[in-house]
C-alpha cells in the first residue's frame, strides 16, 4: 500500500481484496451485520493483467494475469459499496462490497474494528513470522585471516 | 488435412472413463487433494501459473491433478480457462523494490544492503535422495527464527547506477502491446519479448540461455540479483476513481549485469538483462534474463552472430509450449485422407519407375 495515500477507503478495499476468504467470512459473520441491499453488479469472476517493468525501472510489459472477483451493492440508505477480491470466491466479493457499503453508510468504525483491523493484524503476524524465518537464513560472512608468513 | 471421422464416440467415452480411473490410480492409496498439490508441489504450481500466464494457485493445482502431473497439459488447461474470463483491467507496473523477500541473493556483491538471504533453497543441498520423506508421519519441524528487524533491500543495479556503471533502462510510454490480444508481429520489441519469455516454456528458455553461455551469442552475465517474494498488485478502479490493491502475488526476479558497451562519446557501462516470472521459478527467471540480454544485441550495437538466442523471431515463435504442443500433437490425429493421396502417389511413382525400368531395359 502506498504510504502517500492514507485514504481509508483505499486501505479498506485493499485489505479486503487480499484477505483469506474463510477469515473474511468468519469475521463478517461475527460482525453480525445483515444490511438490506440490492446488487448493482452481481459477483463476477474475471482477470486483471499484471504488468512489470523491464529492468525494474524501464518500459512496462505484460507479465500475466491474476483472477479477480468483483461485486457492487447498494444499501437501502443509498450507500454504494464495491468489492474486488483476488481469486474466484463470489461470496468473498459480496462480503467485501457489503462491508464497503456499510462503511460508506456511516459505520466505518464498526467495519474497521470488526473486519479491517483483525485482518490487518493477521496479515502482519503472518508476514512477521515469515520474515523471522527468512532472516534466519541470512548469510553472516566472516573472513578467515591469513596467518602472518603463511 | 485432417477430416472429421465419425464412429469413435463409444471408444472415446470409454477412453475418458479409463483415463479417469488411471488418474485415480490404486484405490488402496489415498487420493491426492487439490490443497495438497497447492501446498506440497508448490514449484510445479508455480510453473503452471507462469506458463499458463495466470496467477491462481488453486486453479493451477487443480489443473495439475486433472492433467495427472503433465505440466504442459496443465498449462493448456489454464490457458483454456483464462480465455473464458472477462478482463477487468491492467495493473500498475508492480514495484519489486517493495517486494517482501523470501529469498534475495547477489553473485556480484558479498556485502550489500539487506544482505544475502538464502530462503527456502535447494542450493547447497547434496542432491541425495532423502528416504526420510518416504516414511509416513514425519515429525513437524519448524524452521528457526531470527527476530531482529531486517532493513530494506534496494536493487543491486540501483547501487551500480549511482556510479553510472550500468546502463539506465530506457523508459517506455503508453500501453504495452499484449500478445494474448493481437497476433505477434516482428520486430516485436522488448515488452512483447519479455511477455513471451515470461510465459514461455521453461525448458526452451533454459536451453536458449544455456546456448548463450556455451558461446552462441555469448553475453558474459553476472547475476546481480535474484529475488523471490511477494508484491501487491495495484489497479485503477474506474467506479472508485482511485487505485486499490486487488491482491498479492509471488514473483521471481533476476537482474543480470553483462559486459560493457561504450563508444567514443560514452564511457563503458555494464549492460543488463531482466527476468520476471510469476511464482517461485529461479531457473526460469535467470534463463529469461540471459535470453532478454541476448535479444538486445541490435539496441546495444552488437554484431548479429547468427546465434539462435539472438533471433527474436526464432525465440518468440518457439517459446510457447501450448502452441508447440498443439501443432506437434495434431499429427497423431486422423490424417486418413492425406495419407491416402500420398499412398496413391507413391504407388503411381513406383509403377512409373518400374515401367520406365522395363522400357530402358528393352531399349
Amino acid at each position: 500500500m502506498s504510504k502517500d495515500t492514507p485514504d481509508p477507503r483505499r486501505r479498506r478495499l485493499s485489505v479486503l481484496a487480499s484477505a483469506p476468504a474463510h477469515r473474511l467470512q468468519a469475521l463478517w459473520a461475527e460482525l453480525g451485520a445483515a444490511p438490506d441491499y440490492t446488487l448493482i453488479r452481481a459477483p463476477e469472476i474475471g482477470a486483471a493483467m499484471v504488468r512489470g517493468r523491464a529492468g525494474v525501472t524501464g518500459a512496462a510489459f505484460n507479465l500475466g494475469e491474476i483472477t479477480v472477483t468483483r461485486c457492487s451493492v447498494e444499501l437501502s440508505d443509498g450507500a454504494v459499496g464495491h468489492g474486488y477480491v483476488q481469486g474466484r470466491d463470489k461470496n468473498a466479493a459480496l462480503i467485501a462490497a457489503l462491508a464497503d457499503a456499510l462503511a460508506e453508510s456511516g459505520e466505518a468504525a464498526r467495519v474497521e474494528a470488526g473486519l479491517i483491523a483483525p485482518l490487518v493484524a493477521e496479515a502482519e503476524a503472518h508476514t512477521r513470522d515469515r520474515a523471522a524465518k527468512t532472516a534466519a537464513t541470512k548469510v553472516e560472512f566472516f573472513t578467515v585471516a591469513r596467518e602472518a608468513g603463511g | 488435412m485432417y477430416v472429421a471421422v465419425k464412429g469413435g464416440k463409444r471408444a472415446i467415452e470409454n477412453a475418458h472413463a479409463l483415463l479417469a480411473e488411471d488418474r485415480r490410480g490404486d484405490r488402496h492409496v489415498a487420493e491426492l487433494s487439490v490443497p495438497q498439490i497447492r501446498e506440497q508441489l508448490k514449484l510445479a504450481v508455480s510453473r503452471v501459473m507462469a506458463e499458463g500466464s495466470l496467477f491462481d494457485p488453486d486453479l493451477a493445482a487443480l489443473a495439475i491433478k486433472q492433467a495427472r502431473g503433465d505440466l504442459i497439459e496443465a498449462v493448456f488447461l489454464i490457458r483454456a480457462y483464462r480465455t473464458t474470463l472477462p478482463r477487468f483491467g491492467a495493473s500498475r507496473p508492480v514495484d519489486t523494490d517493495a517486494m517482501v523477500c523470501d529469498r534475495r541473493i547477489s553473485a556480484t556483491f558479498k556485502d550489500l544492503p539487506g544482505g544475502q538471504v538464502l530462503g527456502p533453497t535447494f542450493d547447497y543441498t547434496h542432491r541425495l535422495l532423502d528416504f526420510a520423506l518416504a516414511a509416513e508421519g514425519e515429525a513437524a519441524t519448524e524452521a528457526p527464527r531470527d527476530e531482529t528487524a531486517a532493513g530494506g533491500m534496494p536493487h543491486v543495479t540501483t547501487i551500480l547506477a549511482h556510479e553510472d556503471l550500468v546502463q539506465p533502462e530506457p523508459s517506455g510510454s503508453g500501453t504495452p502491446r499484449d500478445l494474448t490480444r493481437e497476433p505477434l508481429e516482428f520486430p516485436a520489441g522488448r515488452p512483447l519479448r519479455l511477455q513471451s519469455l515470461a510465459r514461455g516454456d521453461e525448458g526452451f528458455v533454459l536451453s536458449m540461455a544455456y546456448s548463450t553461455q556455451r558461446g552462441y551469442g555469448r553475453n558474459h552475465p553476472f547475476v546481480a540479483e535474484l529475488r523471490v517474494g511477494r508484491v501487491p498488485v495495484e489497479m485503477d478502479i474506474p467506479e472508485l476513481g482511485f487505485a486499490i490493491e486487488i491482491g498479492e502475488i509471488e514473483l521471481t526476479e533476476c537482474e543480470t549485469v553483462n559486459q560493457f558497451v561504450g563508444s567514443k562519446s560514452e564511457p563503458p557501462q555494464f549492460t543488463r538483462g531482466y527476468g520476471l516470472v510469476l511464482g517461485h521459478a529461479e531457473r526460469k527467471a535467470i534463463s529469461m534474463a540471459l535470453v532478454d540480454r541476448a535479444l538486445r544485441w541490435q539496441e546495444l550495437g552488437e554484431d548479429d552472430t547468427g546465434a539462435p538466442a539472438q533471433d527474436e523471431e526464432f525465440v518468440l515463435s518457439h517459446a510457447d509450449n501450448v502452441q508447440a504442443t498443439g501443432f506437434l500433437e495434431h499429427i497423431k490425429l486422423p490424417h486418413y485422407v492425406d495419407f491416402q493421396s500420398e499412398l496413391e502417389l507413391i504407388r503411381k511413382l513406383r509403377r512409373e519407375a518400374r515401367e520406365g525400368g522395363i522400357k530402358e531395359a528393352a531399349e
